[in-house]
């Protein structure tokens, strides 16, 4: 008998955060959406009409959109900023240290289309300075769901958490990984499979990339464990220190900068608590050529196979 | 309070201000003393605002965007009850929660942290629109510095506030005509204010921002558009020798020129 085909379904994130956006909107009132024309590529069309008078648009002016965030959490409100990642996080980014970060305004920065998503656009358009950028920031979280469901998840956190966070969303499709129902934790990693050999870590549009480069080395008698760690800050150093303690080698993989992004965080951990040989896959440090997001990811070497390739090297300097 | 006490207040305020500058060896004096007016008239006598619930969802907000000069903005909060007045002495002294740009976590009746130039309106314009979202009747308020009014993010701001019609929001700029390094005149000149407030849908008046007769009505006033105060400043208002001299900016007065500063202010008291 042929096996199933294991051809799983592909899901933009940002359908399951408006979705979710909107059905939070229905029972709290104090939810607004801010964008900066970016009503489409935010998928902010339902949210605008069903409450027409809580979408507030400020045109495309990044900093003012930040600004009156601040403001709309000062007066009660709770704003969800919707906006291109790199624009959001870049052109803005010294309103989201005093504005938001310093001030602990309780604000949502969600950062449409990071990474590559754009990839055809080019490096301004890339993202991939996000984490960096905002991860040095005290009080706010920074988060990258790897599916609808941790999207969703995180959407309903994010709403009841009292202080502001920066959850990064791309567009580029990803299977389902996480359980449905799945709660959102802040900084808790989820062990998607375990192993002895290496350890694999990723978040955002990675994860599933892990998965099958675990499935790879798996078929080359090497048992790969592999961490979500959606939460960038703060990190889960426990879940880190035991995978550097237990399967002696870790590999990191992002739509990002290898400097500054999850695998420098990662890295910190490591260093600071249990060292172990590290290979920290990501853009390293170039403006990528054009390309959609899924040929970038492969340029840069994390096709899966190209991952599972690196985690072999990597194991023999154990 | 009538005008006859803000003005009083107002002395009693400078006169504090320069102590705690003097004292802490630091300070944007030039800018305090302009603004201190403007200040006193809000705290004294237009802002809805109660200190033992400096949190209230009711009281009118007020953003210092011109966040050097907090020593000022101290100087009125203690004086209107938010902090003790005696913890004026530990401005910028290590741990103080006064440091030299204001803090809206520490610092009771700081509505936003501000310092870097150009955020204060932003935030405000999202205080006003959070009123007109919920139906809140809390006016919002806030003072630039003319310098300031270079950022691109204030002329951002002031588009959004037309655009969402906030009646409900008054900018006052302290328009003392010198910035950080030299006039405005002699860096890039956004005077003449009125016109481009007026041109980016504002109603706007302007006023002698040292003179309590002014600046109380401007204040007051209710239209149907955002409304702009350009107030006509003196960087260094009350001391003869800092007075309209821009190196007063952040300047710190040796102990001869403190005594004549003192002396000046108390005669007026």
């Amino acid at each position: 008998m042929n096996a199933p085909a294991n051809t799983p379904k592909f899901y933009d994130c940002r359908d399951a955060f408006a979705a979710t956006l909107e059905a939070l909107a229905v029972t709290d009132d104090r939810i607004v959406a801010v964008c900066n024309d970016s009503v489409g590529s935010s998928k902010l069309g339902g949210f605008k009409s069903k409450f027409p008078d809580r979408l507030v648009n400020v045109g495309i002016a990044e900093q003012n959109m930040v600004g009156v965030s601040a403001g709309l959490a000062n007066g009660g409100r709770l704003p969800f900023v919707c906006a291109a990642a790199p624009f959001l996080t870049g052109r803005s980014l010294e309103q989201i240290k005093a504005d938001i970060s310093y001030s602990n305004a309780n604000v949502k920065l969600v950062g449409i289309s990071s990474g590559m998503a754009y990839g055809e656009l080019g490096p301004t358009h890339h993202s991939i300075e996000d984490f960096a950028w905002t991860r040095v920031l005290p009080n706010l979280p920074v988060i990258a769901p790897c599916d609808r469901i941790e999207t969703a998840a995180a959407v309903q956190w994010a709403a009841s958490y009292d202080g502001p966070c920066f959850l990064r969303l791309s567009r580029v499709g990803v299977p389902d990984l996480l359980p449905e129902g799945h709660k959102f934790e802040l900084g808790k990693a989820n062990l998607l499979r375990d192993g002895s050999d290496v350890t694999l870590i990723a978040n955002g549009t990675l994860t599933h990339r892990m998965l099958k480069a675990a499935e790879i080395l798996a078929e080359r008698g090497i048992q790969a464990r592999v961490l979500n760690l959606a939460t960038v800050r703060p990190i889960d150093e426990d879940a880190i220190i035991a995978a550097a303690e237990e399967t002696g080698a870790i590999v990191t993989a992002e739509e990002h900068s290898i400097f500054g992004g999850l695998g420098s965080a990662v890295a910190e951990v490591v260093v600071d608590n249990a060292p172990v040989p590290m290979k920290r896959l990501g853009v390293p440090g170039v403006y990528a050529p054009t390309g959609s997001a899924e040929f970038l990811l492969d340029e840069f070497g994390m096709a899966p196979s190209a991952i599972a390739d690196a985690a072999q090297m990597l194991i023999k300097r154990k | 309070m009538d005008i006859i006490e803000l003005e009083r207040v107002a002395r009693e305020i400078r006169l504090r201000d320069l102590q705690a500058v003097f004292e802490a060896g630091a300070g944007h004096i030039g800018g305090e003393m302009s603004v201190i007016d403007i200040l006193t008239a809000l705290y004294f006598r237009v802002l809805n605002v109660w200190p033992d619930q400096a949190k209230h969802p009711d009281r009118d907000r007020f953003v210092l965007s011109k966040g050097h000069t907090a020593c000022a903005l101290y100087v009125t909060l203690a004086k209107r009850g938010f902090i003790p007045e005696e913890e004026i002495s530990t401005f910028l002294q290590p741990h103080s929660r006064l440091n030299g740009h204001p803090n809206c976590n520490k610092v009771p009746g700081v509505e936003t942290n501000t310092g870097p130039l150009g955020h204060g309106l932003p935030v405000a314009v999202g205080m006003a629109k959070a009123a007109k979202l919920s139906g809140a009747k809390y006016q919002t308020y806030v003072i630039t510095g003319d310098g300031e009014m270079q950022e691109g993010s204030n002329w951002e701001a002031l588009m959004a506030a037309a655009q969402f019609g906030l009646d409900n929001l008054t900018l006052i700029v302290d328009h003392n005509r010198f910035q950080q390094g030299a006039s405005l005149a002699d860096t890039n000149n956004v005077a003449p204010l009125r016109p481009k407030l007026e041109a980016f849908g504002w109603d706007v008046t302007e006023i002698n921002g040292n003179s309590m007769d002014e600046i109380v009505p401007a204040l007051e006033y209710r239209g149907s558009r955002p409304h702009g105060i350009v107030a006509h400043t003196n960087k260094g208002h009350g001391i003869s020798f800092m007075q309209d001299r821009v190196d007063w900016h952040h300047k710190v007065p040796s102990k001869e020129q403190y005594d004549i500063a003192v002396a000046e202010l108390s005669e007026a008291l």
